[in-house]
C-alpha cells in the first residue's frame, strides 16, 4: 500500500487534474451558479449533429476510396459524359445554403417572420435540387445508360442515389424548423431550443451542400 | 455526506406497461433490452457452436431431430459439409454482432453511462429507443435468413421479391462466414448452397444493425460530452465511461465503413453491378457470360472487399472488448479496494488502442497478395498494440498489488478477463507477424485466438458486469455460491475448449473445415477434438446454471442495498433499482475521483466522488504519484 501514503494533504480538487472549483457542470456551461443552462442544455443538438456528420462523412469516404481503387483496377471504365443538369443541380444546392444562412440570421436576430420566409425559400431550392437529380437519372436512363452499365455508371447512380438519400433527410429536417417556425414562441429555454435546431439543421445542409460539391468533382474530374 | 442540486427532469415516468418496459425511451430499460437481446442472441449461438462440435467430432452421425428440421441439410440426420459451413457463419455473425456488440455497449454502457456521469437520460432518448428496435429488427433479419435458406417453400416464397432472393438450399442459413468474403458472396444462387437469399439477408441484417449502432453510438458520444453532471471533468470518469466513449467514437467511424461496403456488395448482387466480381470468373460449371442465370462480370476487385471488410472489422474486436476492460477496471479497483494504479495511463492506453486500431486491419490480408512493404508496415503498427495493451495488463496487476482482495463472484470474473485476455494477446503476437502468419491462418491456431481474446474475454467481461451491477440493477443480489460454480466450470471450460485448438492448428487444422477424418496429418488430433467437445458441452451446460441465477435472483435473491459493494462512483448514490430520472430530481455534485480507496484519514476506507468535507491526500488516487 506505498502507494497510499502522502506527504502533503491538500484538499481535493479532483486529484490533481480537475479544475479548482468544481468545475464547470459537464454541459459546458460557462455558469457556476445555476442547473441546468437552457443553451448549453440543448447544445446536444448541434454537438450530436456533428458527431453524427463524421459517421455520415466516414461513409462517403469508404465509398470513394472504393471508387478510386475500382476505377484503377482494370481496363473497363468508360467515364459518363456530365448530365448538363447537373450544373442547374449545384448552383440550386448552392443557393439553398445561401438562403438558409439568411433565415439563421433572421432568427438571431429575433425576426421571425422573415425566419420562416426564408426558411419556405431554402425548401423550395432543396426541393429543386432533388427535382434536377431525379432529371439527371432519367436523362441517362433514357440514354440507355443504368446502374450496371459500366463501373463508372455504377458510381454515378450509387453516390448521387446515397446523397439524395440523406438531404431528404435535411429536407425533413428543414421542412420540420418550417412547420415550427409558424409557431409564437416566447419562453427562453424554447428559444435557445429552436436556435439550436436550426443551427443544427444549418450544419447538417451545409454539410450536404459540400459533399454534393466534392462527390461532383469525385465524379467528373476523377476519370 | 453529500451536496446535490436540482436537475429538471425532461420527461415524466410513464404510466402504461407499454410505455414503461416495451417502447420505453427510458436508458435503463433500453439497456435491459439490449442485454435481453444479447441473452437470447447467444443462445441460438452456443447452440449452433454445439451442434458443430458434435459434428466435428462425430462425423456422420445420425441426429433424427436434425433430419426432420433440415431434410436437405442433414439429410437422414445427417450433417452434410454446407449445412456445417452455414453454422460456422450464423455462429460467428451471430456472436459477434448481436452478443459482443450489443450487450457491452448497447446493454450496460446505456444502462450505466448516463448514471456514472450524472444525468438523468442519455441526450436523446427517443434516438435511445429507435437504436434498439432497429437493432432488433437486425435480429429478427437474420434469424429469417436460417429459415429462407433452410426450408424449401419459404424461399421459393421468397423470390417474389427478385430473382437474387430465391432461397431453400437446406442449409441453416448463407455460407459466407462472418466475412463474407467476395467474390463468392456477390454472385447469387449460381454459386451454390447457401448462396441464395439467405446472404441477401445476412447482408441487409448486418446494414441494419449498422444503423442501429451508429445511433447509439451519436447518443453515448452527445450523452457523455453534455450531459455531465457539476464536478464531473472529464478526468473524474470512471473508467468505464472512458471505455464506452472510445468504444461509441470506434463505432461512429468503422461502422459506416461496413455499411458502405455492404451496400456495395449487395448492389453486385441484386443490381448486377461489378464492384468485388472479377471478369471471367467460373464458378459452378459456368463462366461469367455464357448464361442468363450468371450474367457477365468485369473488373471488380474481391480485395476491395476484404480492406472494407477489415477496415471496420479490427475495430470491431475493440468495439467487442473495450467495454470489458473498462468493467474489469472498474471491479477490480473496487474488490482490491485500492485505486486503479495509474488512471490517466489507462485513459491514454484505452485510446491508443483506439486509435492504432484503424491502422492494422492488414493484418488480416496478409495471404492476400499484398505487398510485402505494406506487410511489414501492418506488423509493426499491430505489434505496437501490444504496447498499450501491456500498460493496460500491467496497471491491472499494479491495482491487485497489496489489496485487500475481497473474492467475489463479479471480482473472480474480472480476474479471469484479465487471464484470457492475456493468454489469447500473446498469440496475437505471433500472428501479426506475417513471416509467421502465413501458415498459421486459417488454422485453428486463429480460432483459437480470437475466441480467447475477443470471444470469451468480453463474454467474461460481461459476466463480470452482470454480477457486480445486478444489485443496482434489481435491488437484488445473485447467489454467490451458484456463481462461483458457473466462475469455476466456465472458467476451466474455456481453457479445455480453446488451448487443445493451438495444438491442432500446429498440427495444420483448418479453420471452416467440417470435417477432419479424411486428412492423413490429423488422425492424430481425433482425441483432441473429442476433449474439446465434451468441454464445450459442459461448458454450455453450466451456463444454465447462469440464467437460472438470472432470473432468480430477479425475484428471489437476497436484497442489495443502495451501496452494498462500498464503491465510489455515482451509480452507487442513488437506490436500488435506481428511479425513473436517476437521481430523483436531485443531481449528484462530484468533489472527488472516481477510485478513491484506502484514503488516509478519512472515515470509512472509501470517499465516495459525491462526499464533502472529506479530505483526499493528492498522492492517494488516480495521478498514481508516491
Ligand atoms: C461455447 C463457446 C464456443 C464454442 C464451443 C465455439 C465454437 C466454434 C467453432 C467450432 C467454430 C468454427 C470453427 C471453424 O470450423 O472454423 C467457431 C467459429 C467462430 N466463433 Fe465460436 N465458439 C464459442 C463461442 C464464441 C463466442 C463467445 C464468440 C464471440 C466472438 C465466437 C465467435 C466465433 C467466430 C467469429 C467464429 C468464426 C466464424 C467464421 O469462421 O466466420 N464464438 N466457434
Ligand atoms: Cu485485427
Amino acid at each position: 500500500m506505498a502507494t497510499m501514503v502522502s506527504t502533503r494533504p491538500v484538499r481535493s480538487t479532483g486529484a490533481g487534474t480537475g479544475p479548482k472549483v468544481p468545475g464547470p457542470n459537464g454541459n459546458g456551461s460557462k455558469r457556476h451558479d445555476g442547473f441546468p443552462d437552457p443553451d448549453a442544455n440543448w447544445n446536444r443538438y448541434r454537438i450530436g449533429m456533428w458527431v453524427g456528420l463524421a459517421s455520415v462523412a466516414m461513409m462517403f469516404t469508404s465509398l470513394s476510396s472504393a471508387y478510386i481503387v475500382r476505377s484503377a483496377s482494370s481496363n473497363d471504365w468508360a467515364a459518363l459524359p456530365m448530365p448538363g443538369i447537373l450544373l442547374a443541380s449545384t448552383a440550386l444546392i448552392l443557393g439553398s445554403s445561401a438562403t438558409l444562412e439568411v433565415a439563421r440570421r433572421k432568427l438571431k436576430a429575433a425576426l421571425s417572420v422573415p425566419y420562416t420566409k426564408w426558411l419556405f425559400v431554402t425548401v423550395m431550392l432543396g426541393l429543386g435540387f432533388l427535382a434536377a437529380q431525379i432529371f439527371a437519372w432519367r436523362q441517362l436512363a433514357g440514354r440507355g445508360i443504368y446502374v450496371a452499365s459500366n463501373p463508372h455508371s455504377s458510381f454515378f447512380y450509387l453516390l448521387t442515389g446515397a446523397h439524395a438519400v440523406h438531404l431528404v433527410g435535411g429536407l425533413l429536417g428543414l421542412t420540420f424548423l418550417w412547420l415550427r417556425s409558424r409557431r409564437h414562441v416566447i419562453d427562453k429555454t424554447l428559444i435557445a431550443r429552436r436556435k439550436a435546431a436550426t443551427d443544427a439543421v444549418s450544419i447538417y445542409w451545409h454539410f450536404m451542400d459540400a459533399l454534393w460539391i466534392y462527390l461532383f468533382l469525385l465524379l467528373f474530374l476523377w476519370r | 455526506m453529500s451536496e446535490t442540486h436540482e436537475g429538471v427532469h425532461r420527461h415524466p415516468a410513464p404510466t402504461g406497461f407499454i410505455r414503461k418496459y416495451i417502447f420505453s425511451i427510458d436508458h435503463k430499460v433500453i439497456g435491459i433490452q439490449y442485454i435481453m437481446l444479447a441473452l437470447a442472441a447467444v443462445v441460438v449461438g452456443m447452440l449452433m457452436s454445439l451442434l458443430m462440435r458434435l459434428q466435428l467430432s462425430w462425423p456422420g452421425t445420425d441426429w433424427p431431430i436434425l433430419g426432420t428440421l433440415f431434410p436437405t441439410g442433414a439429410p437422414n440426420g445427417v450433417m452434410n459439409p454446407e449445412f456445417y459451413l452455414s453454422l460456422v457463419t450464423m455462429h460467428g455473425t451471430i456472436m459477434v454482432f448481436f452478443v459482443l456488440t450489443t450487450a457491452p455497449q448497447g446493454g450496460f454502457g446505456n444502462y450505466f453511462l448516463p448514471i456514472q456521469i450524472g444525468a438523468e437520460d442519455m441526450a436523446f432518448p427517443y434516438l435511445n429507443m429507435l437504436s434498439f428496435w432497429v437493432t432488433l429488427v437486425g435480429f429478427i433479419v437474420i434469424l429469417m435468413a436460417i429459415f429462407v435458406e433452410g426450408n424449401q417453400g419459404i424461399g421459393e416464397w421468397f423470390a417474389t421479391l427478385g430473382p437474387s432472393f430465391a432461397g431453400g438450399s437446406g442449409t441453416v442459413g448463407p455460407i459466407g462466414g462472418w466475412t463474407g468474403y467476395a467474390p463468392l458472396s456477390a454472385l447469387g444462387k449460381i454459386a451454390g448452397p447457401g448462396q441464395g437469399g439467405g446472404m441477401n439477408l445476412w447482408i441487409i441484417s448486418i446494414a441494419i444493425f449498422c444503423v442501429g449502432s451508429l445511433l447509439g453510438a451519436l447518443n453515448f458520444i452527445t450523452t457523455l460530452l453534455n450531459m455531465r453532471t457539476k464536478g464531473m471533468t472529464l478526468m473524474r470518469m470512471p473508467l468505464t465511461c472512458w471505455a464506452w466513449f472510445t468504444t461509441a467514437v470506434l463505432a461512429l467511424l468503422s461502422f459506416p465503413v461496413l455499411l458502405g461496403g455492404g451496400i456495395l456488395l449487395l448492389l453486385d448482387r441484386v443490381a448486377n453491378t461489378s464492384f468485388f466480381i472479377p471478369g471471367g470468373l467460373y464458378v459452378s460449371g459456368l463462366l461469367s457470360g455464357s448464361n442468363p442465370n450468371f450474367p457477365l462480370h468485369t473488373g471488380g476487385s474481391p480485395i476491395l472487399w476484404q480492406h472494407l471488410f477489415w477496415f471496420f472489422g479490427h475495430p470491431e474486436v475493440y468495439i467487442a472488448i473495450l467495454p470489458g476492460m473498462g468493467a474489469t477496471s472498474h471491479i477490480l479497483a473496487t474488490f482490491a479496494r485500492k485505486p486503479v494504479f495509474g488512471y490517466r495511463a489507462m485513459v491514454f492506453a484505452i485510446f491508443a488502442i483506439g486509435l492504432l486500431g484503424f491502422f492494422v486491419w492488414g493484418h488480416h490480408m496478409f495471404i492476400s497478395g499484398m505487398s510485402p512493404y505494406s506487410a511489414i508496415a501492418f506488423s509493426v503498427l499491430t505489434l505496437s498494440i501490444g504496447v498499450p495493451s501491456a500498460v493496460k495488463t500491467f496497471n491491472w496487476l499494479g491495482t491487485l498489488w497489496g489489496g485487500r482482495i475481497r473474492f467475489t463472484t463479479a471480482m473472480l470474473f474480472a480476474l479471469g478477463f484479465v487471464s484470457l485476455f492475456v493468454a489469447g494477446g500473446i498469440t496475437g503476437l505471433i500472428l501479426g507477424q506475417s513471416s509467421l502468419d502465413l501458415p498459421m491462418h486459417d488454422t485453428y491456431i486463429v480460432t483459437a485466438h480470437f475466441h480467447l481474446v475477443m470471444g470469451v474475454a468480453s463474454i467474461f467481461g460481461m459476466f463480470a458486469a452482470t454480477y457486480f451491477w445486478f444489485p443496482k440493477m434489481f435491488g437484488r443480489f445473485m447467489s454467490e455460491s451458484l456463481g462461483r460454480i458457473h466462475f469455476w466450470i466456465t472458467f476451466a471450460g474455456v481453457y479445455a475448449i480453446f488451448m487443445p485448438m493451438h495444438v491442432m492448428g500446429l498440427m495444420g487444422m483448418p479453420r471452416r473445415f467440417s470435417q477432419f477424418t479424411e486428412y492423413n496429418f490429423l488422425v492424430n488430433s481425433s482425441g483432441l477434438v473429442k476433449l474439446v467437445t465434451v468441454a464445450a458441452i459442459i461448458t454450455i451446460a453450466v451456463q444454465f446454471v447462469f440464467y437460472f441465477n438470472v432470473f432468480w435472483s430477479m425475484f428471489k435473491g437476497e436484497r442489495a442495498g443502495e451501496n452494498p459493494w462500498e464503491a465510489t462512483t455515482l451509480e452507487w448514490n442513488t437506490p436500488s433499482p435506481p428511479p425513473h430520472d436517476n437521481f430523483a430530481g436531485v443531481l449528484p455534485v462530484v468533489h472527488h475521483g472516481p477510485y478513491e480507496f484506502a484514503v488516509p484519514g478519512a472515515p470509512r476506507d472509501y470517499v465516495m466522488q459525491t462526499d464533502v468535507d472529506v479530505e483526499v491526500p493528492s498522492g492517494n488516487g488516480h495521478n498514481g504519484k508516491h
